[in-house]
Formats: C-alpha cells, sequence, structure tokens
C-alpha cells in the first residue's frame, strides 16, 4: 500500500510537470489556434534565465519572478517577430517554424550555457513526510499545488474575464474580432507571452530535479502533448486531469506490469491515447468541433 | 455634413483594380443601399472603408479621414461590420459572441440592457443562447452576426449579404428584425444587398455600382421605378 501511494503521489508530481507544458500549450492555441512545439526549449531558456539572475545574486524567488516576467517578453517578441510572419499562411508552415525554433532555441541555449548540467535549486525544501505510510517529498507535494493553482487561475483567466474571452475571440476569428474592436495583434503576444512565462514556472519546477541542460524538457514535450491530445485542446482542466493521469500510469506501469519496466513506461501515455482518440476524437475532455453549413 | 463619405475611392487586390472611383454618402441616421451585379466591387467597398483593403481616395467618417485605420480602429470609432460570411466566432457561445460584439464597451448594466435588446430582436437566439455559435443554421448565425455588430452600439452599421445563403422567408424575417433596430436605434446603414427587393425595403436610397464606379445615385422610388435598374438588378 505504501509502495502504491508513493508511486501515486510521485506519478502526480511528474505529472504536474507535463501539465504546465501542456497548459503553455493549450494557452498560445486557445490565443492563437496553433500548437507551439518550442513551449519545451522556450521554458528551458527560462529556466537559465533564472539560472544567470541567480549568478548575479538574486535570490532564488527574486529570480524566477524575474526570469517569469522577462519570459513574457520573450514570448510577446518570438510572436511579433518570428510567429507573425507566418499566421496567415498555412497553419502547417508555423507549426513547422516552430520546430525550428525548437532547434534554434536549444542551441542558443547550449551556446550561452553549454550542454554540461547545473544545479538548479528548489523552491521547496528537500524532505518527506510521512502520507498513509507512505513518505513523500515535499518537492512533489510543492510542484503539484503550485500546478493546480495555475490551472484554477487560467480557468478563470478563460472563462471569467474579458481579456480571456479576446484571447479566444481572436484565435477563432481574427476579422470578427478586429470588427469587434479588438486589437489583434497586441493581443497575440499578450498569449504568446503569458504563455512563455507559464513554462518559465514549468522550467523552474523541473530544473532542480532533471538538472538544467538544453534538451532538459525533449521528453516532457513529449508527454505534454500526450497530454494535450489526451485532454483535449480547449480544456487547461482537462489537460491537467490528463497529464496526472500519464505521470501515474507511467509510474505505476513501470512497477506493477513486469514486461513493460522502466525501459517501456514511455509506450504507456502513447498506448493511452491510440484508445482515447479511437473512441473519443475529441479528447477526454475537449469539445467536438460541429460545423454546420 | 454627411456620417460617412466616399469620394472617388479606388482599391485594388493584388494588380487587378476592383474599385475605380466609388462615391457615395451616408446621412446621420440614414440607410443607404450599394446595388450592383457580382464583381461591381460593393463587398470590397465596405472593405475599404473598415480597412480590410487598402483603399486610394477619400473616405471620411464623421469629418474625419479615416483611409489607413486599423479594422479595430475603424471599430472604435463607431463603426460596426456585419461582413460576408457572418463571422460566426463557432466556439463561442451565443451570449459569448454578443460579448464579444461589446468588446469595447465599459458600462457592465448597459451591456446586459443590450443583450437581452438583442435577444428581444431575435427570439431564436434567446432559445440558443448557450449553444456554440457553430451549431446555429444560417439564419441564426445571420441574426447573430448583425446582433454582436449591434452590441458595439456603433453609430454606422456597414450590413454585407445578410440574405445570403438563406430561405426567402428567413432573409425577410432577418431584414424585418434589421429594419426595426434602425426605427428604435437610429444607427445609420449602410447596406450591401443583392436582392434589390429587400435592400429597398430598409434603405431610404441607394447607389449603383458598375465595375467598381458609382454610376447612378437616387432615392429609393426612383431607382425603383427606373427600367434599367429592374432589369439589372430585380429580375425583371
Amino acid at each position: 500500500m505504501g509502495t502504491f501511494i508513493q508511486l501515486l503521489i510521485d506519478g502526480l508530481s511528474t505529472g504536474s510537470i507535463y501539465a504546465a507544458l501542456a497548459l503553455a500549450i493549450v494557452l498560445v492555441h486557445q490565443a492563437t489556434g496553433m500548437v507551439n512545439f518550442a513551449q519545451g526549449a522556450m521554458a528551458v531558456l527560462s529556466g537559465y534565465i533564472a539560472y544567470s539572475l541567480l549568478g548575479v545574486g538574486l535570490p532564488l524567488i527574486g529570480a524566477i519572478i524575474g526570469a517569469v516576467v522577462i519570459s513574457f517578453f520573450v514570448g510577446a517578441l518570438i510572436e511579433r517577430l518570428l510567429i507573425r510572419r507566418f499566421e496567415r499562411g498555412d497553419e502547417h508552415t508555423a507549426v513547422v517554424v516552430t520546430i525550428g525554433l525548437l532547434t534554434l532555441i536549444t542551441g542558443i541555449c547550449a551556446w550561452f550555457w553549454s550542454y554540461n548540467n547545473q544545479l538548479f535549486p528548489s523552491l521547496f525544501p528537500n524532505q518527506t513526510i510521512p502520507v498513509f505510510g507512505a513518505s513523500v517529498s515535499l518537492r512533489s507535494l510543492g510542484t503539484i499545488i503550485v500546478i493546480l493553482v495555475i490551472m484554477g487561475l487560467l480557468q478563470l483567466l478563460f472563462v471569467g474575464t474579458k481579456l480571456g474571452l479576446a484571447l479566444r475571440a481572436v484565435s477563432i476569428n481574427q476579422q470578427s474580432a478586429a470588427f469587434a474592436g479588438m486589437p489583434v495583434g497586441r493581443l497575440l503576444m499578450v498569449g504568446w507571452g503569458l504563455a512563455s512565462a507559464l513554462g518559465a514556472v514549468a522550467g523552474v519546477l523541473v530544473a532542480p530535479q532533471l538538472t538544467l541542460t538544453p534538451g532538459m524538457m525533449d521528453t516532457a514535450l513529449v508527454y505534454a502533448l500526450a497530454a494535450v491530445i489526451l485532454g483535449g485542446l480547449s480544456s487547461p482542466i482537462g489537460v491537467v486531469a490528463a497529464a496526472g493521469i500519464i505521470g501515474v500510469l507511467e509510474n505505476l506501469a513501470a512497477v506493477y506490469v513486469p514486461f513493460i519496466g522502466h525501459d517501456l513506461k514511455v509506450a504507456v501515455p502513447f498506448l493511452l491515447i491510440f484508445v482515447v482518440l479511437i473512441l473519443r476524437p475529441q479528447g477526454l475532455f475537449g469539445r467536438k468541433a460541429v460545423v454546420r453549413v | 455634413m454627411p456620417l460617412l463619405e466616399l469620394e472617388g475611392v479606388t482599391a485594388s487586390y493584388d494588380s487587378v483594380q476592383v474599385l475605380d472611383g466609388v462615391s457615395l454618402s451616408v446621412p446621420e441616421r440614414g440607410a443607404v443601399g450599394v446595388l450592383g451585379a457580382n464583381g461591381a466591387g460593393k463587398t470590397t467597398t465596405l472593405r475599404a472603408i473598415t480597412g480590410v483593403v487598402r483603399a486610394g481616395g477619400s473616405i471620411r467618417f464623421d469629418g474625419r479621414d479615416i483611409r489607413g485605420l486599423r479594422p479595430d480602429q475603424v471599430a472604435a470609432l463607431g463603426i460596426a461590420h456585419v461582413p460576408e460570411g457572418r463571422g460566426t466566432l463557432g466556439d463561442l457561445s451565443v451570449r459569448d459572441n454578443l460579448r464579444v460584439g461589446a468588446y469595447l464597451g465599459k458600462d457592465k448594466a448597459g451591456i446586459a440592457r443590450d443583450i437581452d435588446y438583442c435577444l428581444e430582436l431575435f427570439p431564436q437566439l434567446r432559445e440558443r443562447v448557450k449553444s456554440n455559435g457553430s451549431a446555429l443554421s444560417g439564419g441564426e448565425q445571420q441574426m447573430l452576426a448583425v446582433a454582436r455588430a449591434f452590441m458595439a452600439k456603433p453609430r454606422l452599421l456597414l450590413l454585407d449579404e445578410a440574405s445570403l445563403g438563406l430561405a426567402p422567408s428567413t432573409a425577410k424575417n432577418v431584414y424585418q428584425a434589421i429594419r426595426r433596430l434602425r426605427e428604435e436605434s437610429g444607427i445609420a446603414m449602410l447596406v450591401v444587398e443583392q436582392n434589390a427587393n429587400l435592400a429597398f425595403s430598409l434603405v431610404d436610397s441607394a447607389t449603383v455600382l458598375e465595375t467598381g464606379r458609382s454610376v447612378l445615385t437616387g432615392p429609393t422610388e426612383e431607382l425603383r421605378a427606373m427600367d434599367e435598374i429592374r432589369r439589372a438588378y430585380l429580375g425583371g
């Protein structure tokens, strides 16, 4: 029983890292209608920015806040200077551009900070507390709580605020949004900026566990995309739930299903996606798009 | 001084000249039709006014030159555009579509009142207020597009082919509601319409376009009586 609970909490903790990245992807998709494959790389860059701010003597919390703010502007600038050129064209072109961006940012990180692993301190103490006979790390709990709070804020942003409504309107139909007086260009920048800031949170949460490397988020991105597909592109709560399910299943399968083990556990989320997409193509929580003419 | 005044407006897509001297004016609280065959430049005229296409000549709104402004800046001046194709925000509910229309509004109580008014004007929308825009029928989407434009409390409404693709009885309903909207709100209107009978039921005067040029302007009764207009645009 103890092992089970420990696996469960650890799974939820890794799941919440995927969730943070997945939320950023959903945010960009909600705001611009596009999937950003560079979201993970941008989160790594944010991690390095926080690392450098630590290096110049800022306290940890200051460095994190600084990195989140800087990341907002980096995201907004990337939209304005790069993505804007491809928004009007074929969506597939834009997707390929974000893949290029992934490679570019990874290269930039390696150039400035090298491929060596850099240690990054955690916001939470490295202690464990007993929960139902299992020892659970405070880091895992802290990570889970931070992500749940962010998920709540995002849901509130989209359904409860005028900015959220405007971001969604712009992603659905830019012309209608503009005809209603919405400054489309500025809203697109805000959408990318918010996603980038959210990615920064994911970056600083995962860096203490994995140590900072340019490719730190590569695997997490794959899982985050799995969560996005599973949870539905339109639902913050859905992707967080899906990310949690993926994290837990992956951990449980590795331990309890002998032929999977730690080598094959990466296949678990994909098996899950496969089954879900056959049964519910819109994702577990996504809305079905109905087009009537 | 007219509310909207176009003089010698030109516009082109790539290198094809679509507008080649469009002149018309809409008085405060007035309603003016734009008639013409397919490809005469009716839709492009509206798109030039709201800054969707780059235009030459002079476009003045309330005495101010608005040429070169972005669509959202034009909207902020008080011009609402109901585009051809309706521009429905499919993933948003009917109510959220209306809230999008009210983006520039600041007064919450006023917005709630306006939503109520729209739902009274178009009772079909009241039944679907929680449905996604994409689940509505064509007629309902057209009503939603007009309602969304009204939510911005504009001084001038640009209406592009509101009858396109609708059953004749539905089109008539839509125009009836727009006529009521005009009477009760006093919003000035510039109406592009392929179906001249529907247009004449709403407007006081009209301009006829031929290959991107204004060729004739007059009050509704005069145009209705003219043989050539009838032959060309009224199908008789």
